[in-house]
Parts: structure tokens; sequence; C-alpha cells
């Protein structure tokens, strides 16, 4: 008889109160595992992707768990296909949901993207046209996912390239009817409004001014690369390998000045820096973070 | 036009993902009527680099031996011809050895398709279902009139890969960024991948050992495996043999068989 290792299948019990409130947090990635155990309970959150920790065991479960055990956590999806015509893969959904149950995050996330076309996994987080008839697969995808794991899911802004000829709406409304049909809650990535900004020719500010902030339960920042486009101006690459622009650091004060704390990741990739770099972006996020009050209770907030 | 009659913009934009012959998908555009070509080019780029990406990192070893170049071009070929099926990507590639076999640049490397199946199976292993491995007091426990019938359950993180070339101390060599020594290639050697907790461990088997393993794994009793080891190689040791092979984890239990 196989005797099971007795920790891997059950359930940890939360060792923090949710919802987490206004705390930066980082990417947890492999390589800054003795740093981080070595530092102890550290205020602040890990965000993984979920497909990492998919595998039956091993290591990366062993990793997770020890992580786990003394802060919260962030389960960021990267793989869903929730915005792709075809129906969502049932066992994946599955796969999703176990984490949830084994690993109780205090976020659960996924992208308003698609992966998967046919059998084909492209392992990229690829556009959509917004319509009445996308919104409606999509509204359909989510309801699936948040029957699955019992709970709102955060769904985020993607970062785009291209635009569709197709496309009916605009990527604020397209999103706020998502959320309002569903009752999803949303992950705004403040680098991904900056990047598709630019390479859409929107302004960052007005598709700020449209976007549902109150539905926004999580922040994402992160640092992009710029190319060029056909014309020769600027496009910009959501690569995740570097710094937050400063750029980025002003739209992320606009949002939490006007949307009070919400809990923000620093996410870092690839070019992974070591563990110092990454905490000190953490920190400069919470130093945002603790300089804003709830607008209810202190009137306007002045980021420090 | 009414969304039936366009029921799958994915139809259009993704053929032309992986595939370079193909022509920007006309249902895309720049903002402004600007130009979609380097903008499609983007996502092209990021599958196929990604792609590349996750390879090398399952295949470490055969990017070492191969350098940087080399590899990236024959990982592209694959890449394009065998996309993944499943969006875990630590489970891609298990084609990828017998495309490399096939690949006629690497011709000159006929041991680089081994050292890669051997390094496919530790990523398995390190991804198995944990389980804690078969006891050797279970063994000495048995009465020796009942060792032939006894039968054992295969660790999850289980593998073996048989190669005519030293394709286990190649992969060893390898691994890691410390100087190669020559390695005389014609060794026949069969690798041993087990992960009793939490470390991948690959061993050299000796002769008859991967018939032996393999035959256990597949559920065959251990007489039965025995005879077919000593058939494959007549200086097979029984007792090293099963000894060795608890030791390294192979197992998680055993049982008195059916006779
Ligand atoms: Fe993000």
């Amino acid at each position: 008889m196989t005797t099971e290792i007795a920790h891997s299948t059950s359930a940890i019990p939360l060792r923090y109160s949710t919802p987490i409130g206004g705390v930066a947090g980082t990417s947890f990635k492999p390589e800054h595992l003795q740093a981080i155990l070595g530092a102890g309970r550290q205020r602040g959150f890990f965000e993984v992707h979920a497909e990492n920790y998919m595998g039956a065991g091993g290591p990366p479960h062993r990793a997770l768990e020890a992580i786990r055990r003394d802060h919260p956590l962030s389960l960021h999806g990267v793989c869903m296909s929730i915005g792709g015509p075809q129906p969502l893969d049932k066992a994946h959904l599955a796969r999703f949901r176990s984490l949830v149950a084994r690993y109780q995050p205090a976020l659960v996330s996924e992208h308003l993207a698609w992966s998967t076309h046919e059998t084909s996994f492209f392992n990229d987080l690829l556009p959509l046209p917004y319509t009445e008839a996308t919104l409606r697969y999509v509204c359909d995808h989510i309801d699936q996912v948040q029957e699955a794991i019992r709970r709102p899911l955060l769904l985020e802004n993607p970062s785009t390239y291209v635009a569709f000829r197709d496309s009916s709406m605009a990527e604020t409304d397209f999103i706020r009817a998502i959320a309002e049909r569903t009752g999803c809650r949303l992950l705004l990535d403040v680098n991904n409004v900056f990047v598709s900004a630019t390479n859409q020719g929107f302004s960052a500010l007005e598709y700020l001014a449209d976007f549902p902030l109150s539905r926004v339960g999580e922040i994402h920042l992160a640092g992009h690369a710029e190319q060029a486009d056909d014309e020769g101006d600027l496009l910009l690459i959501d690569s995740h390998d570097g710094p937050v622009a400063d750029a980025v650091w002003r739209l992320y004060e606009i949002v939490i000045q006007r949307r009070g704390p919400v809990p923000t990741l620093i996410e870092w990739d690839s070019k992974i820096p070591d563990w110092p770099v990454l905490q000190a972006e953490a920190a400069a996020a919470q130093a945002i973070l603790d300089g804003c009050r709830p607008a209810a209770l202190v009137g306007d907030c002045h980021a420090a | 036009m009414p969304p039936e009659q366009n029921p799958s913009f994915a139809a259009a934009f993704a053929p032309a993902l992986l595939d370079p012959t193909r022509t920007v998908p006309a249902i895309v555009t720049g903002p402004n009527g600007k130009a979609a070509g380097r903008r499609y080019a983007v996502y092209r780029n990021n599958v196929t680099v990604s792609l590349i990406d996750a390879l090398a990192a399952i295949y470490p070893a055969v990017l070492r031996i191969t350098g940087p170049d080399f590899f990236r071009a024959m990982a592209r070929f694959h890449v394009r011809r065998t996309p993944p099926a499943s969006p875990l990507l630590f489970d891609y590639g298990h084609g990828f050895p017998d495309f490399i076999a096939q690949y006629e640049h690497a011709q000159a490397v006929p041991w680089l398709a081994d050292v890669a199946r051997i390094e496919r199976a530790w990523l398995d292993a390190y991804h198995a279902r944990d389980a804690a491995p078969l006891s050797p007091a279970r063994l000495s426990a048995i009465v020796p009139e009942r060792l032939a019938d006894i039968v054992f359950t295969p660790h999850p993180a289980l593998g073996i890969v048989r190669s005519p070339f030293s394709a286990v101390t190649i992969f060893a060599a390898n691994r890691d960024d410390a100087p190669v020594e020559r390695i005389d290639a014609s060794t026949p050697e069969d690798a041993l991948i087990t992960r009793p907790e939490f470390d991948v461990t690959v061993r050299r088997l000796p002769p008859g050992g991967a018939v032996f393993a393999a035959c256990l794994a597949s559920g065959r009793s251990l007489g039965e495996a025995a005879a077919s080891a000593l058939e494959a190689s007549p200086e097979f040791d029984i007792a090293s043999n099963i000894a060795g092979l608890i030791e390294a984890g192979a197992f998680t239990s055993l049982a008195p068989g059916d006779a």
C-alpha cells in the first residue's frame, strides 16, 4: 500500500485574517525561497502562477507549503483561456479548484485573454475582440470558474499589441459589463494599462477614470520593455523583467488615492533579481499604500 | 457580420502564431489605421521564444552540449511542429528526444537523444506524486521460500532509460557548469531515476539491472524478473540489484504474489 506523505493533501489552516488589506506582495520565485524563509514571517503576500503547482508532488509543493505557512498567498492562473471561444478545459478547471482548496489563497485571479486553440497551448496571453458575442461566452466561462472555486474571481485587464476590426466596445465597458453580469472582482494591472494605452493610442488616465475601481481587489505593477511598431513609433512590451517604470508608479499613486489601499503585487517573471531588489520594489509600493488612509476617514489622501 | 458567421476569431488568429509562412491575420489591425505586422509579431515572438525557453529549462544538459544557437534552432523546429497539447509546461517536450534522434543536424551526436530521455525522466520524477519508499526491512521479513513470488509496486517517480551510449555519464557531466572531462561515449549505460523524498537521483544500473527493474515495475514477480535479467546478462546478480533498487527508492510496497 502506498503511504501518502501526510501533509501533502490536507488543506492548510489559515493563519491570518482575510481580507488582507492594503499590503504589498511579490511574485514568489523558487530561487528566493531560502532568503524568504530565513527572514521569517513578514508583512506582505506572495503570488504564484497556478500552473507551476499543478504537478502531483515534489519540491514545488514543499516550497509553496513553506511559504504559505506564514504568509497569505495569491493564486494567479495564467492558462485558463477564459477569453477564448472554445469551452473551458474541464481537467484544468478541476486542477485549479484543487489548488484553491489545498492552499486556501487570499486572492485568486485569472486573465481576460486566451492561450489555447483546439488542442494547441500557445503559452501567451492572447487578445480577443470586444463584442456582445465574446462578452457572452467570457461571462459564461467566469461563471463556471466561480462555481468551481466557490468564490469571486479577480479578472485581470490585459496588455495588448493589436486591435480587432470587429471590436464594438471599449475595453473598460467590456470589463465593467463582465463584472456586473458575473459578480467577479477585478485585478487592475496598472502596467498593462500603461502598455496598452501607449500601444493603442488612448489615454491611461481616461482608461482609469472609466475603470470600475470599486470592484478592484488587487493591483499588479511590473516592468515593461520598449520596441517599435511598423511606423517606427514606440511599442511597449509587457515583459515583467525589470523595475516598475516611473510613469506606472505615478498612475498607481493616482489609483490608490482614488480607490484607497488594495493588495498590490510587484510582478517580476524573468531576469529575476536578487531577493532584496524585489523586496525594495514591494517596499516602495507599501510606502504608497501606507501613505494613504481610506478617503472616508481622512478625506483626500495624499500619497507620500 | 453576425457572430454565427464569424464563430471564432481564435481560428483566424492562431494559425500564423507558429507558422512564419502565413500572413498576419486580416482581423487584426493597429490603432487609427496603423499596420499590425510588428504588433502581431510580438505574439509570434512571445509564443515561439517562451516555448523554446520551456524546452531549454527541461533539457539543460542537451542545451549545454549543443550550445544555445544549435539548441534554439533545433527546439524551434520542434515547437513549430509539436506545440504543447496541455497548459502544464513541465509536461511539455515528451516527444523532443525522438525528434532529436531524427534531427539531421544531430546525427553526429547519436547519444544526445538518450541524454534528453534521462532529462525528461528527471523532470517527471521531480513532479511525481509524493510517496514513502519501501523500507529494506520489508524484504528481510520475507521467508526465503516465498521470495521468488513477491511483487513490487513501483514508486511514482521511478524511471528507467536504456542507452547503447554513455548517456548517464554524459548527462551527469552536463547538468551543472563544472568543466567536462573527455568522455568515452561508447560504453552502454542504463539509468535508474528515482525520487525517494525530494531529491531526484540518477544512477547507473549494473548489467541486467534495467531489464530486472523494468520487469518488476511492470508487476512481474521477483523470480520472473531475475530470470529475464539473467537471460539478458549472465553476470546479473540478484542480491545486489534488489538491494540497490530498494535503497534507491524504486518501490513503495511489496506483496507476497499469487503463488
Ligand atoms: Fe499582471
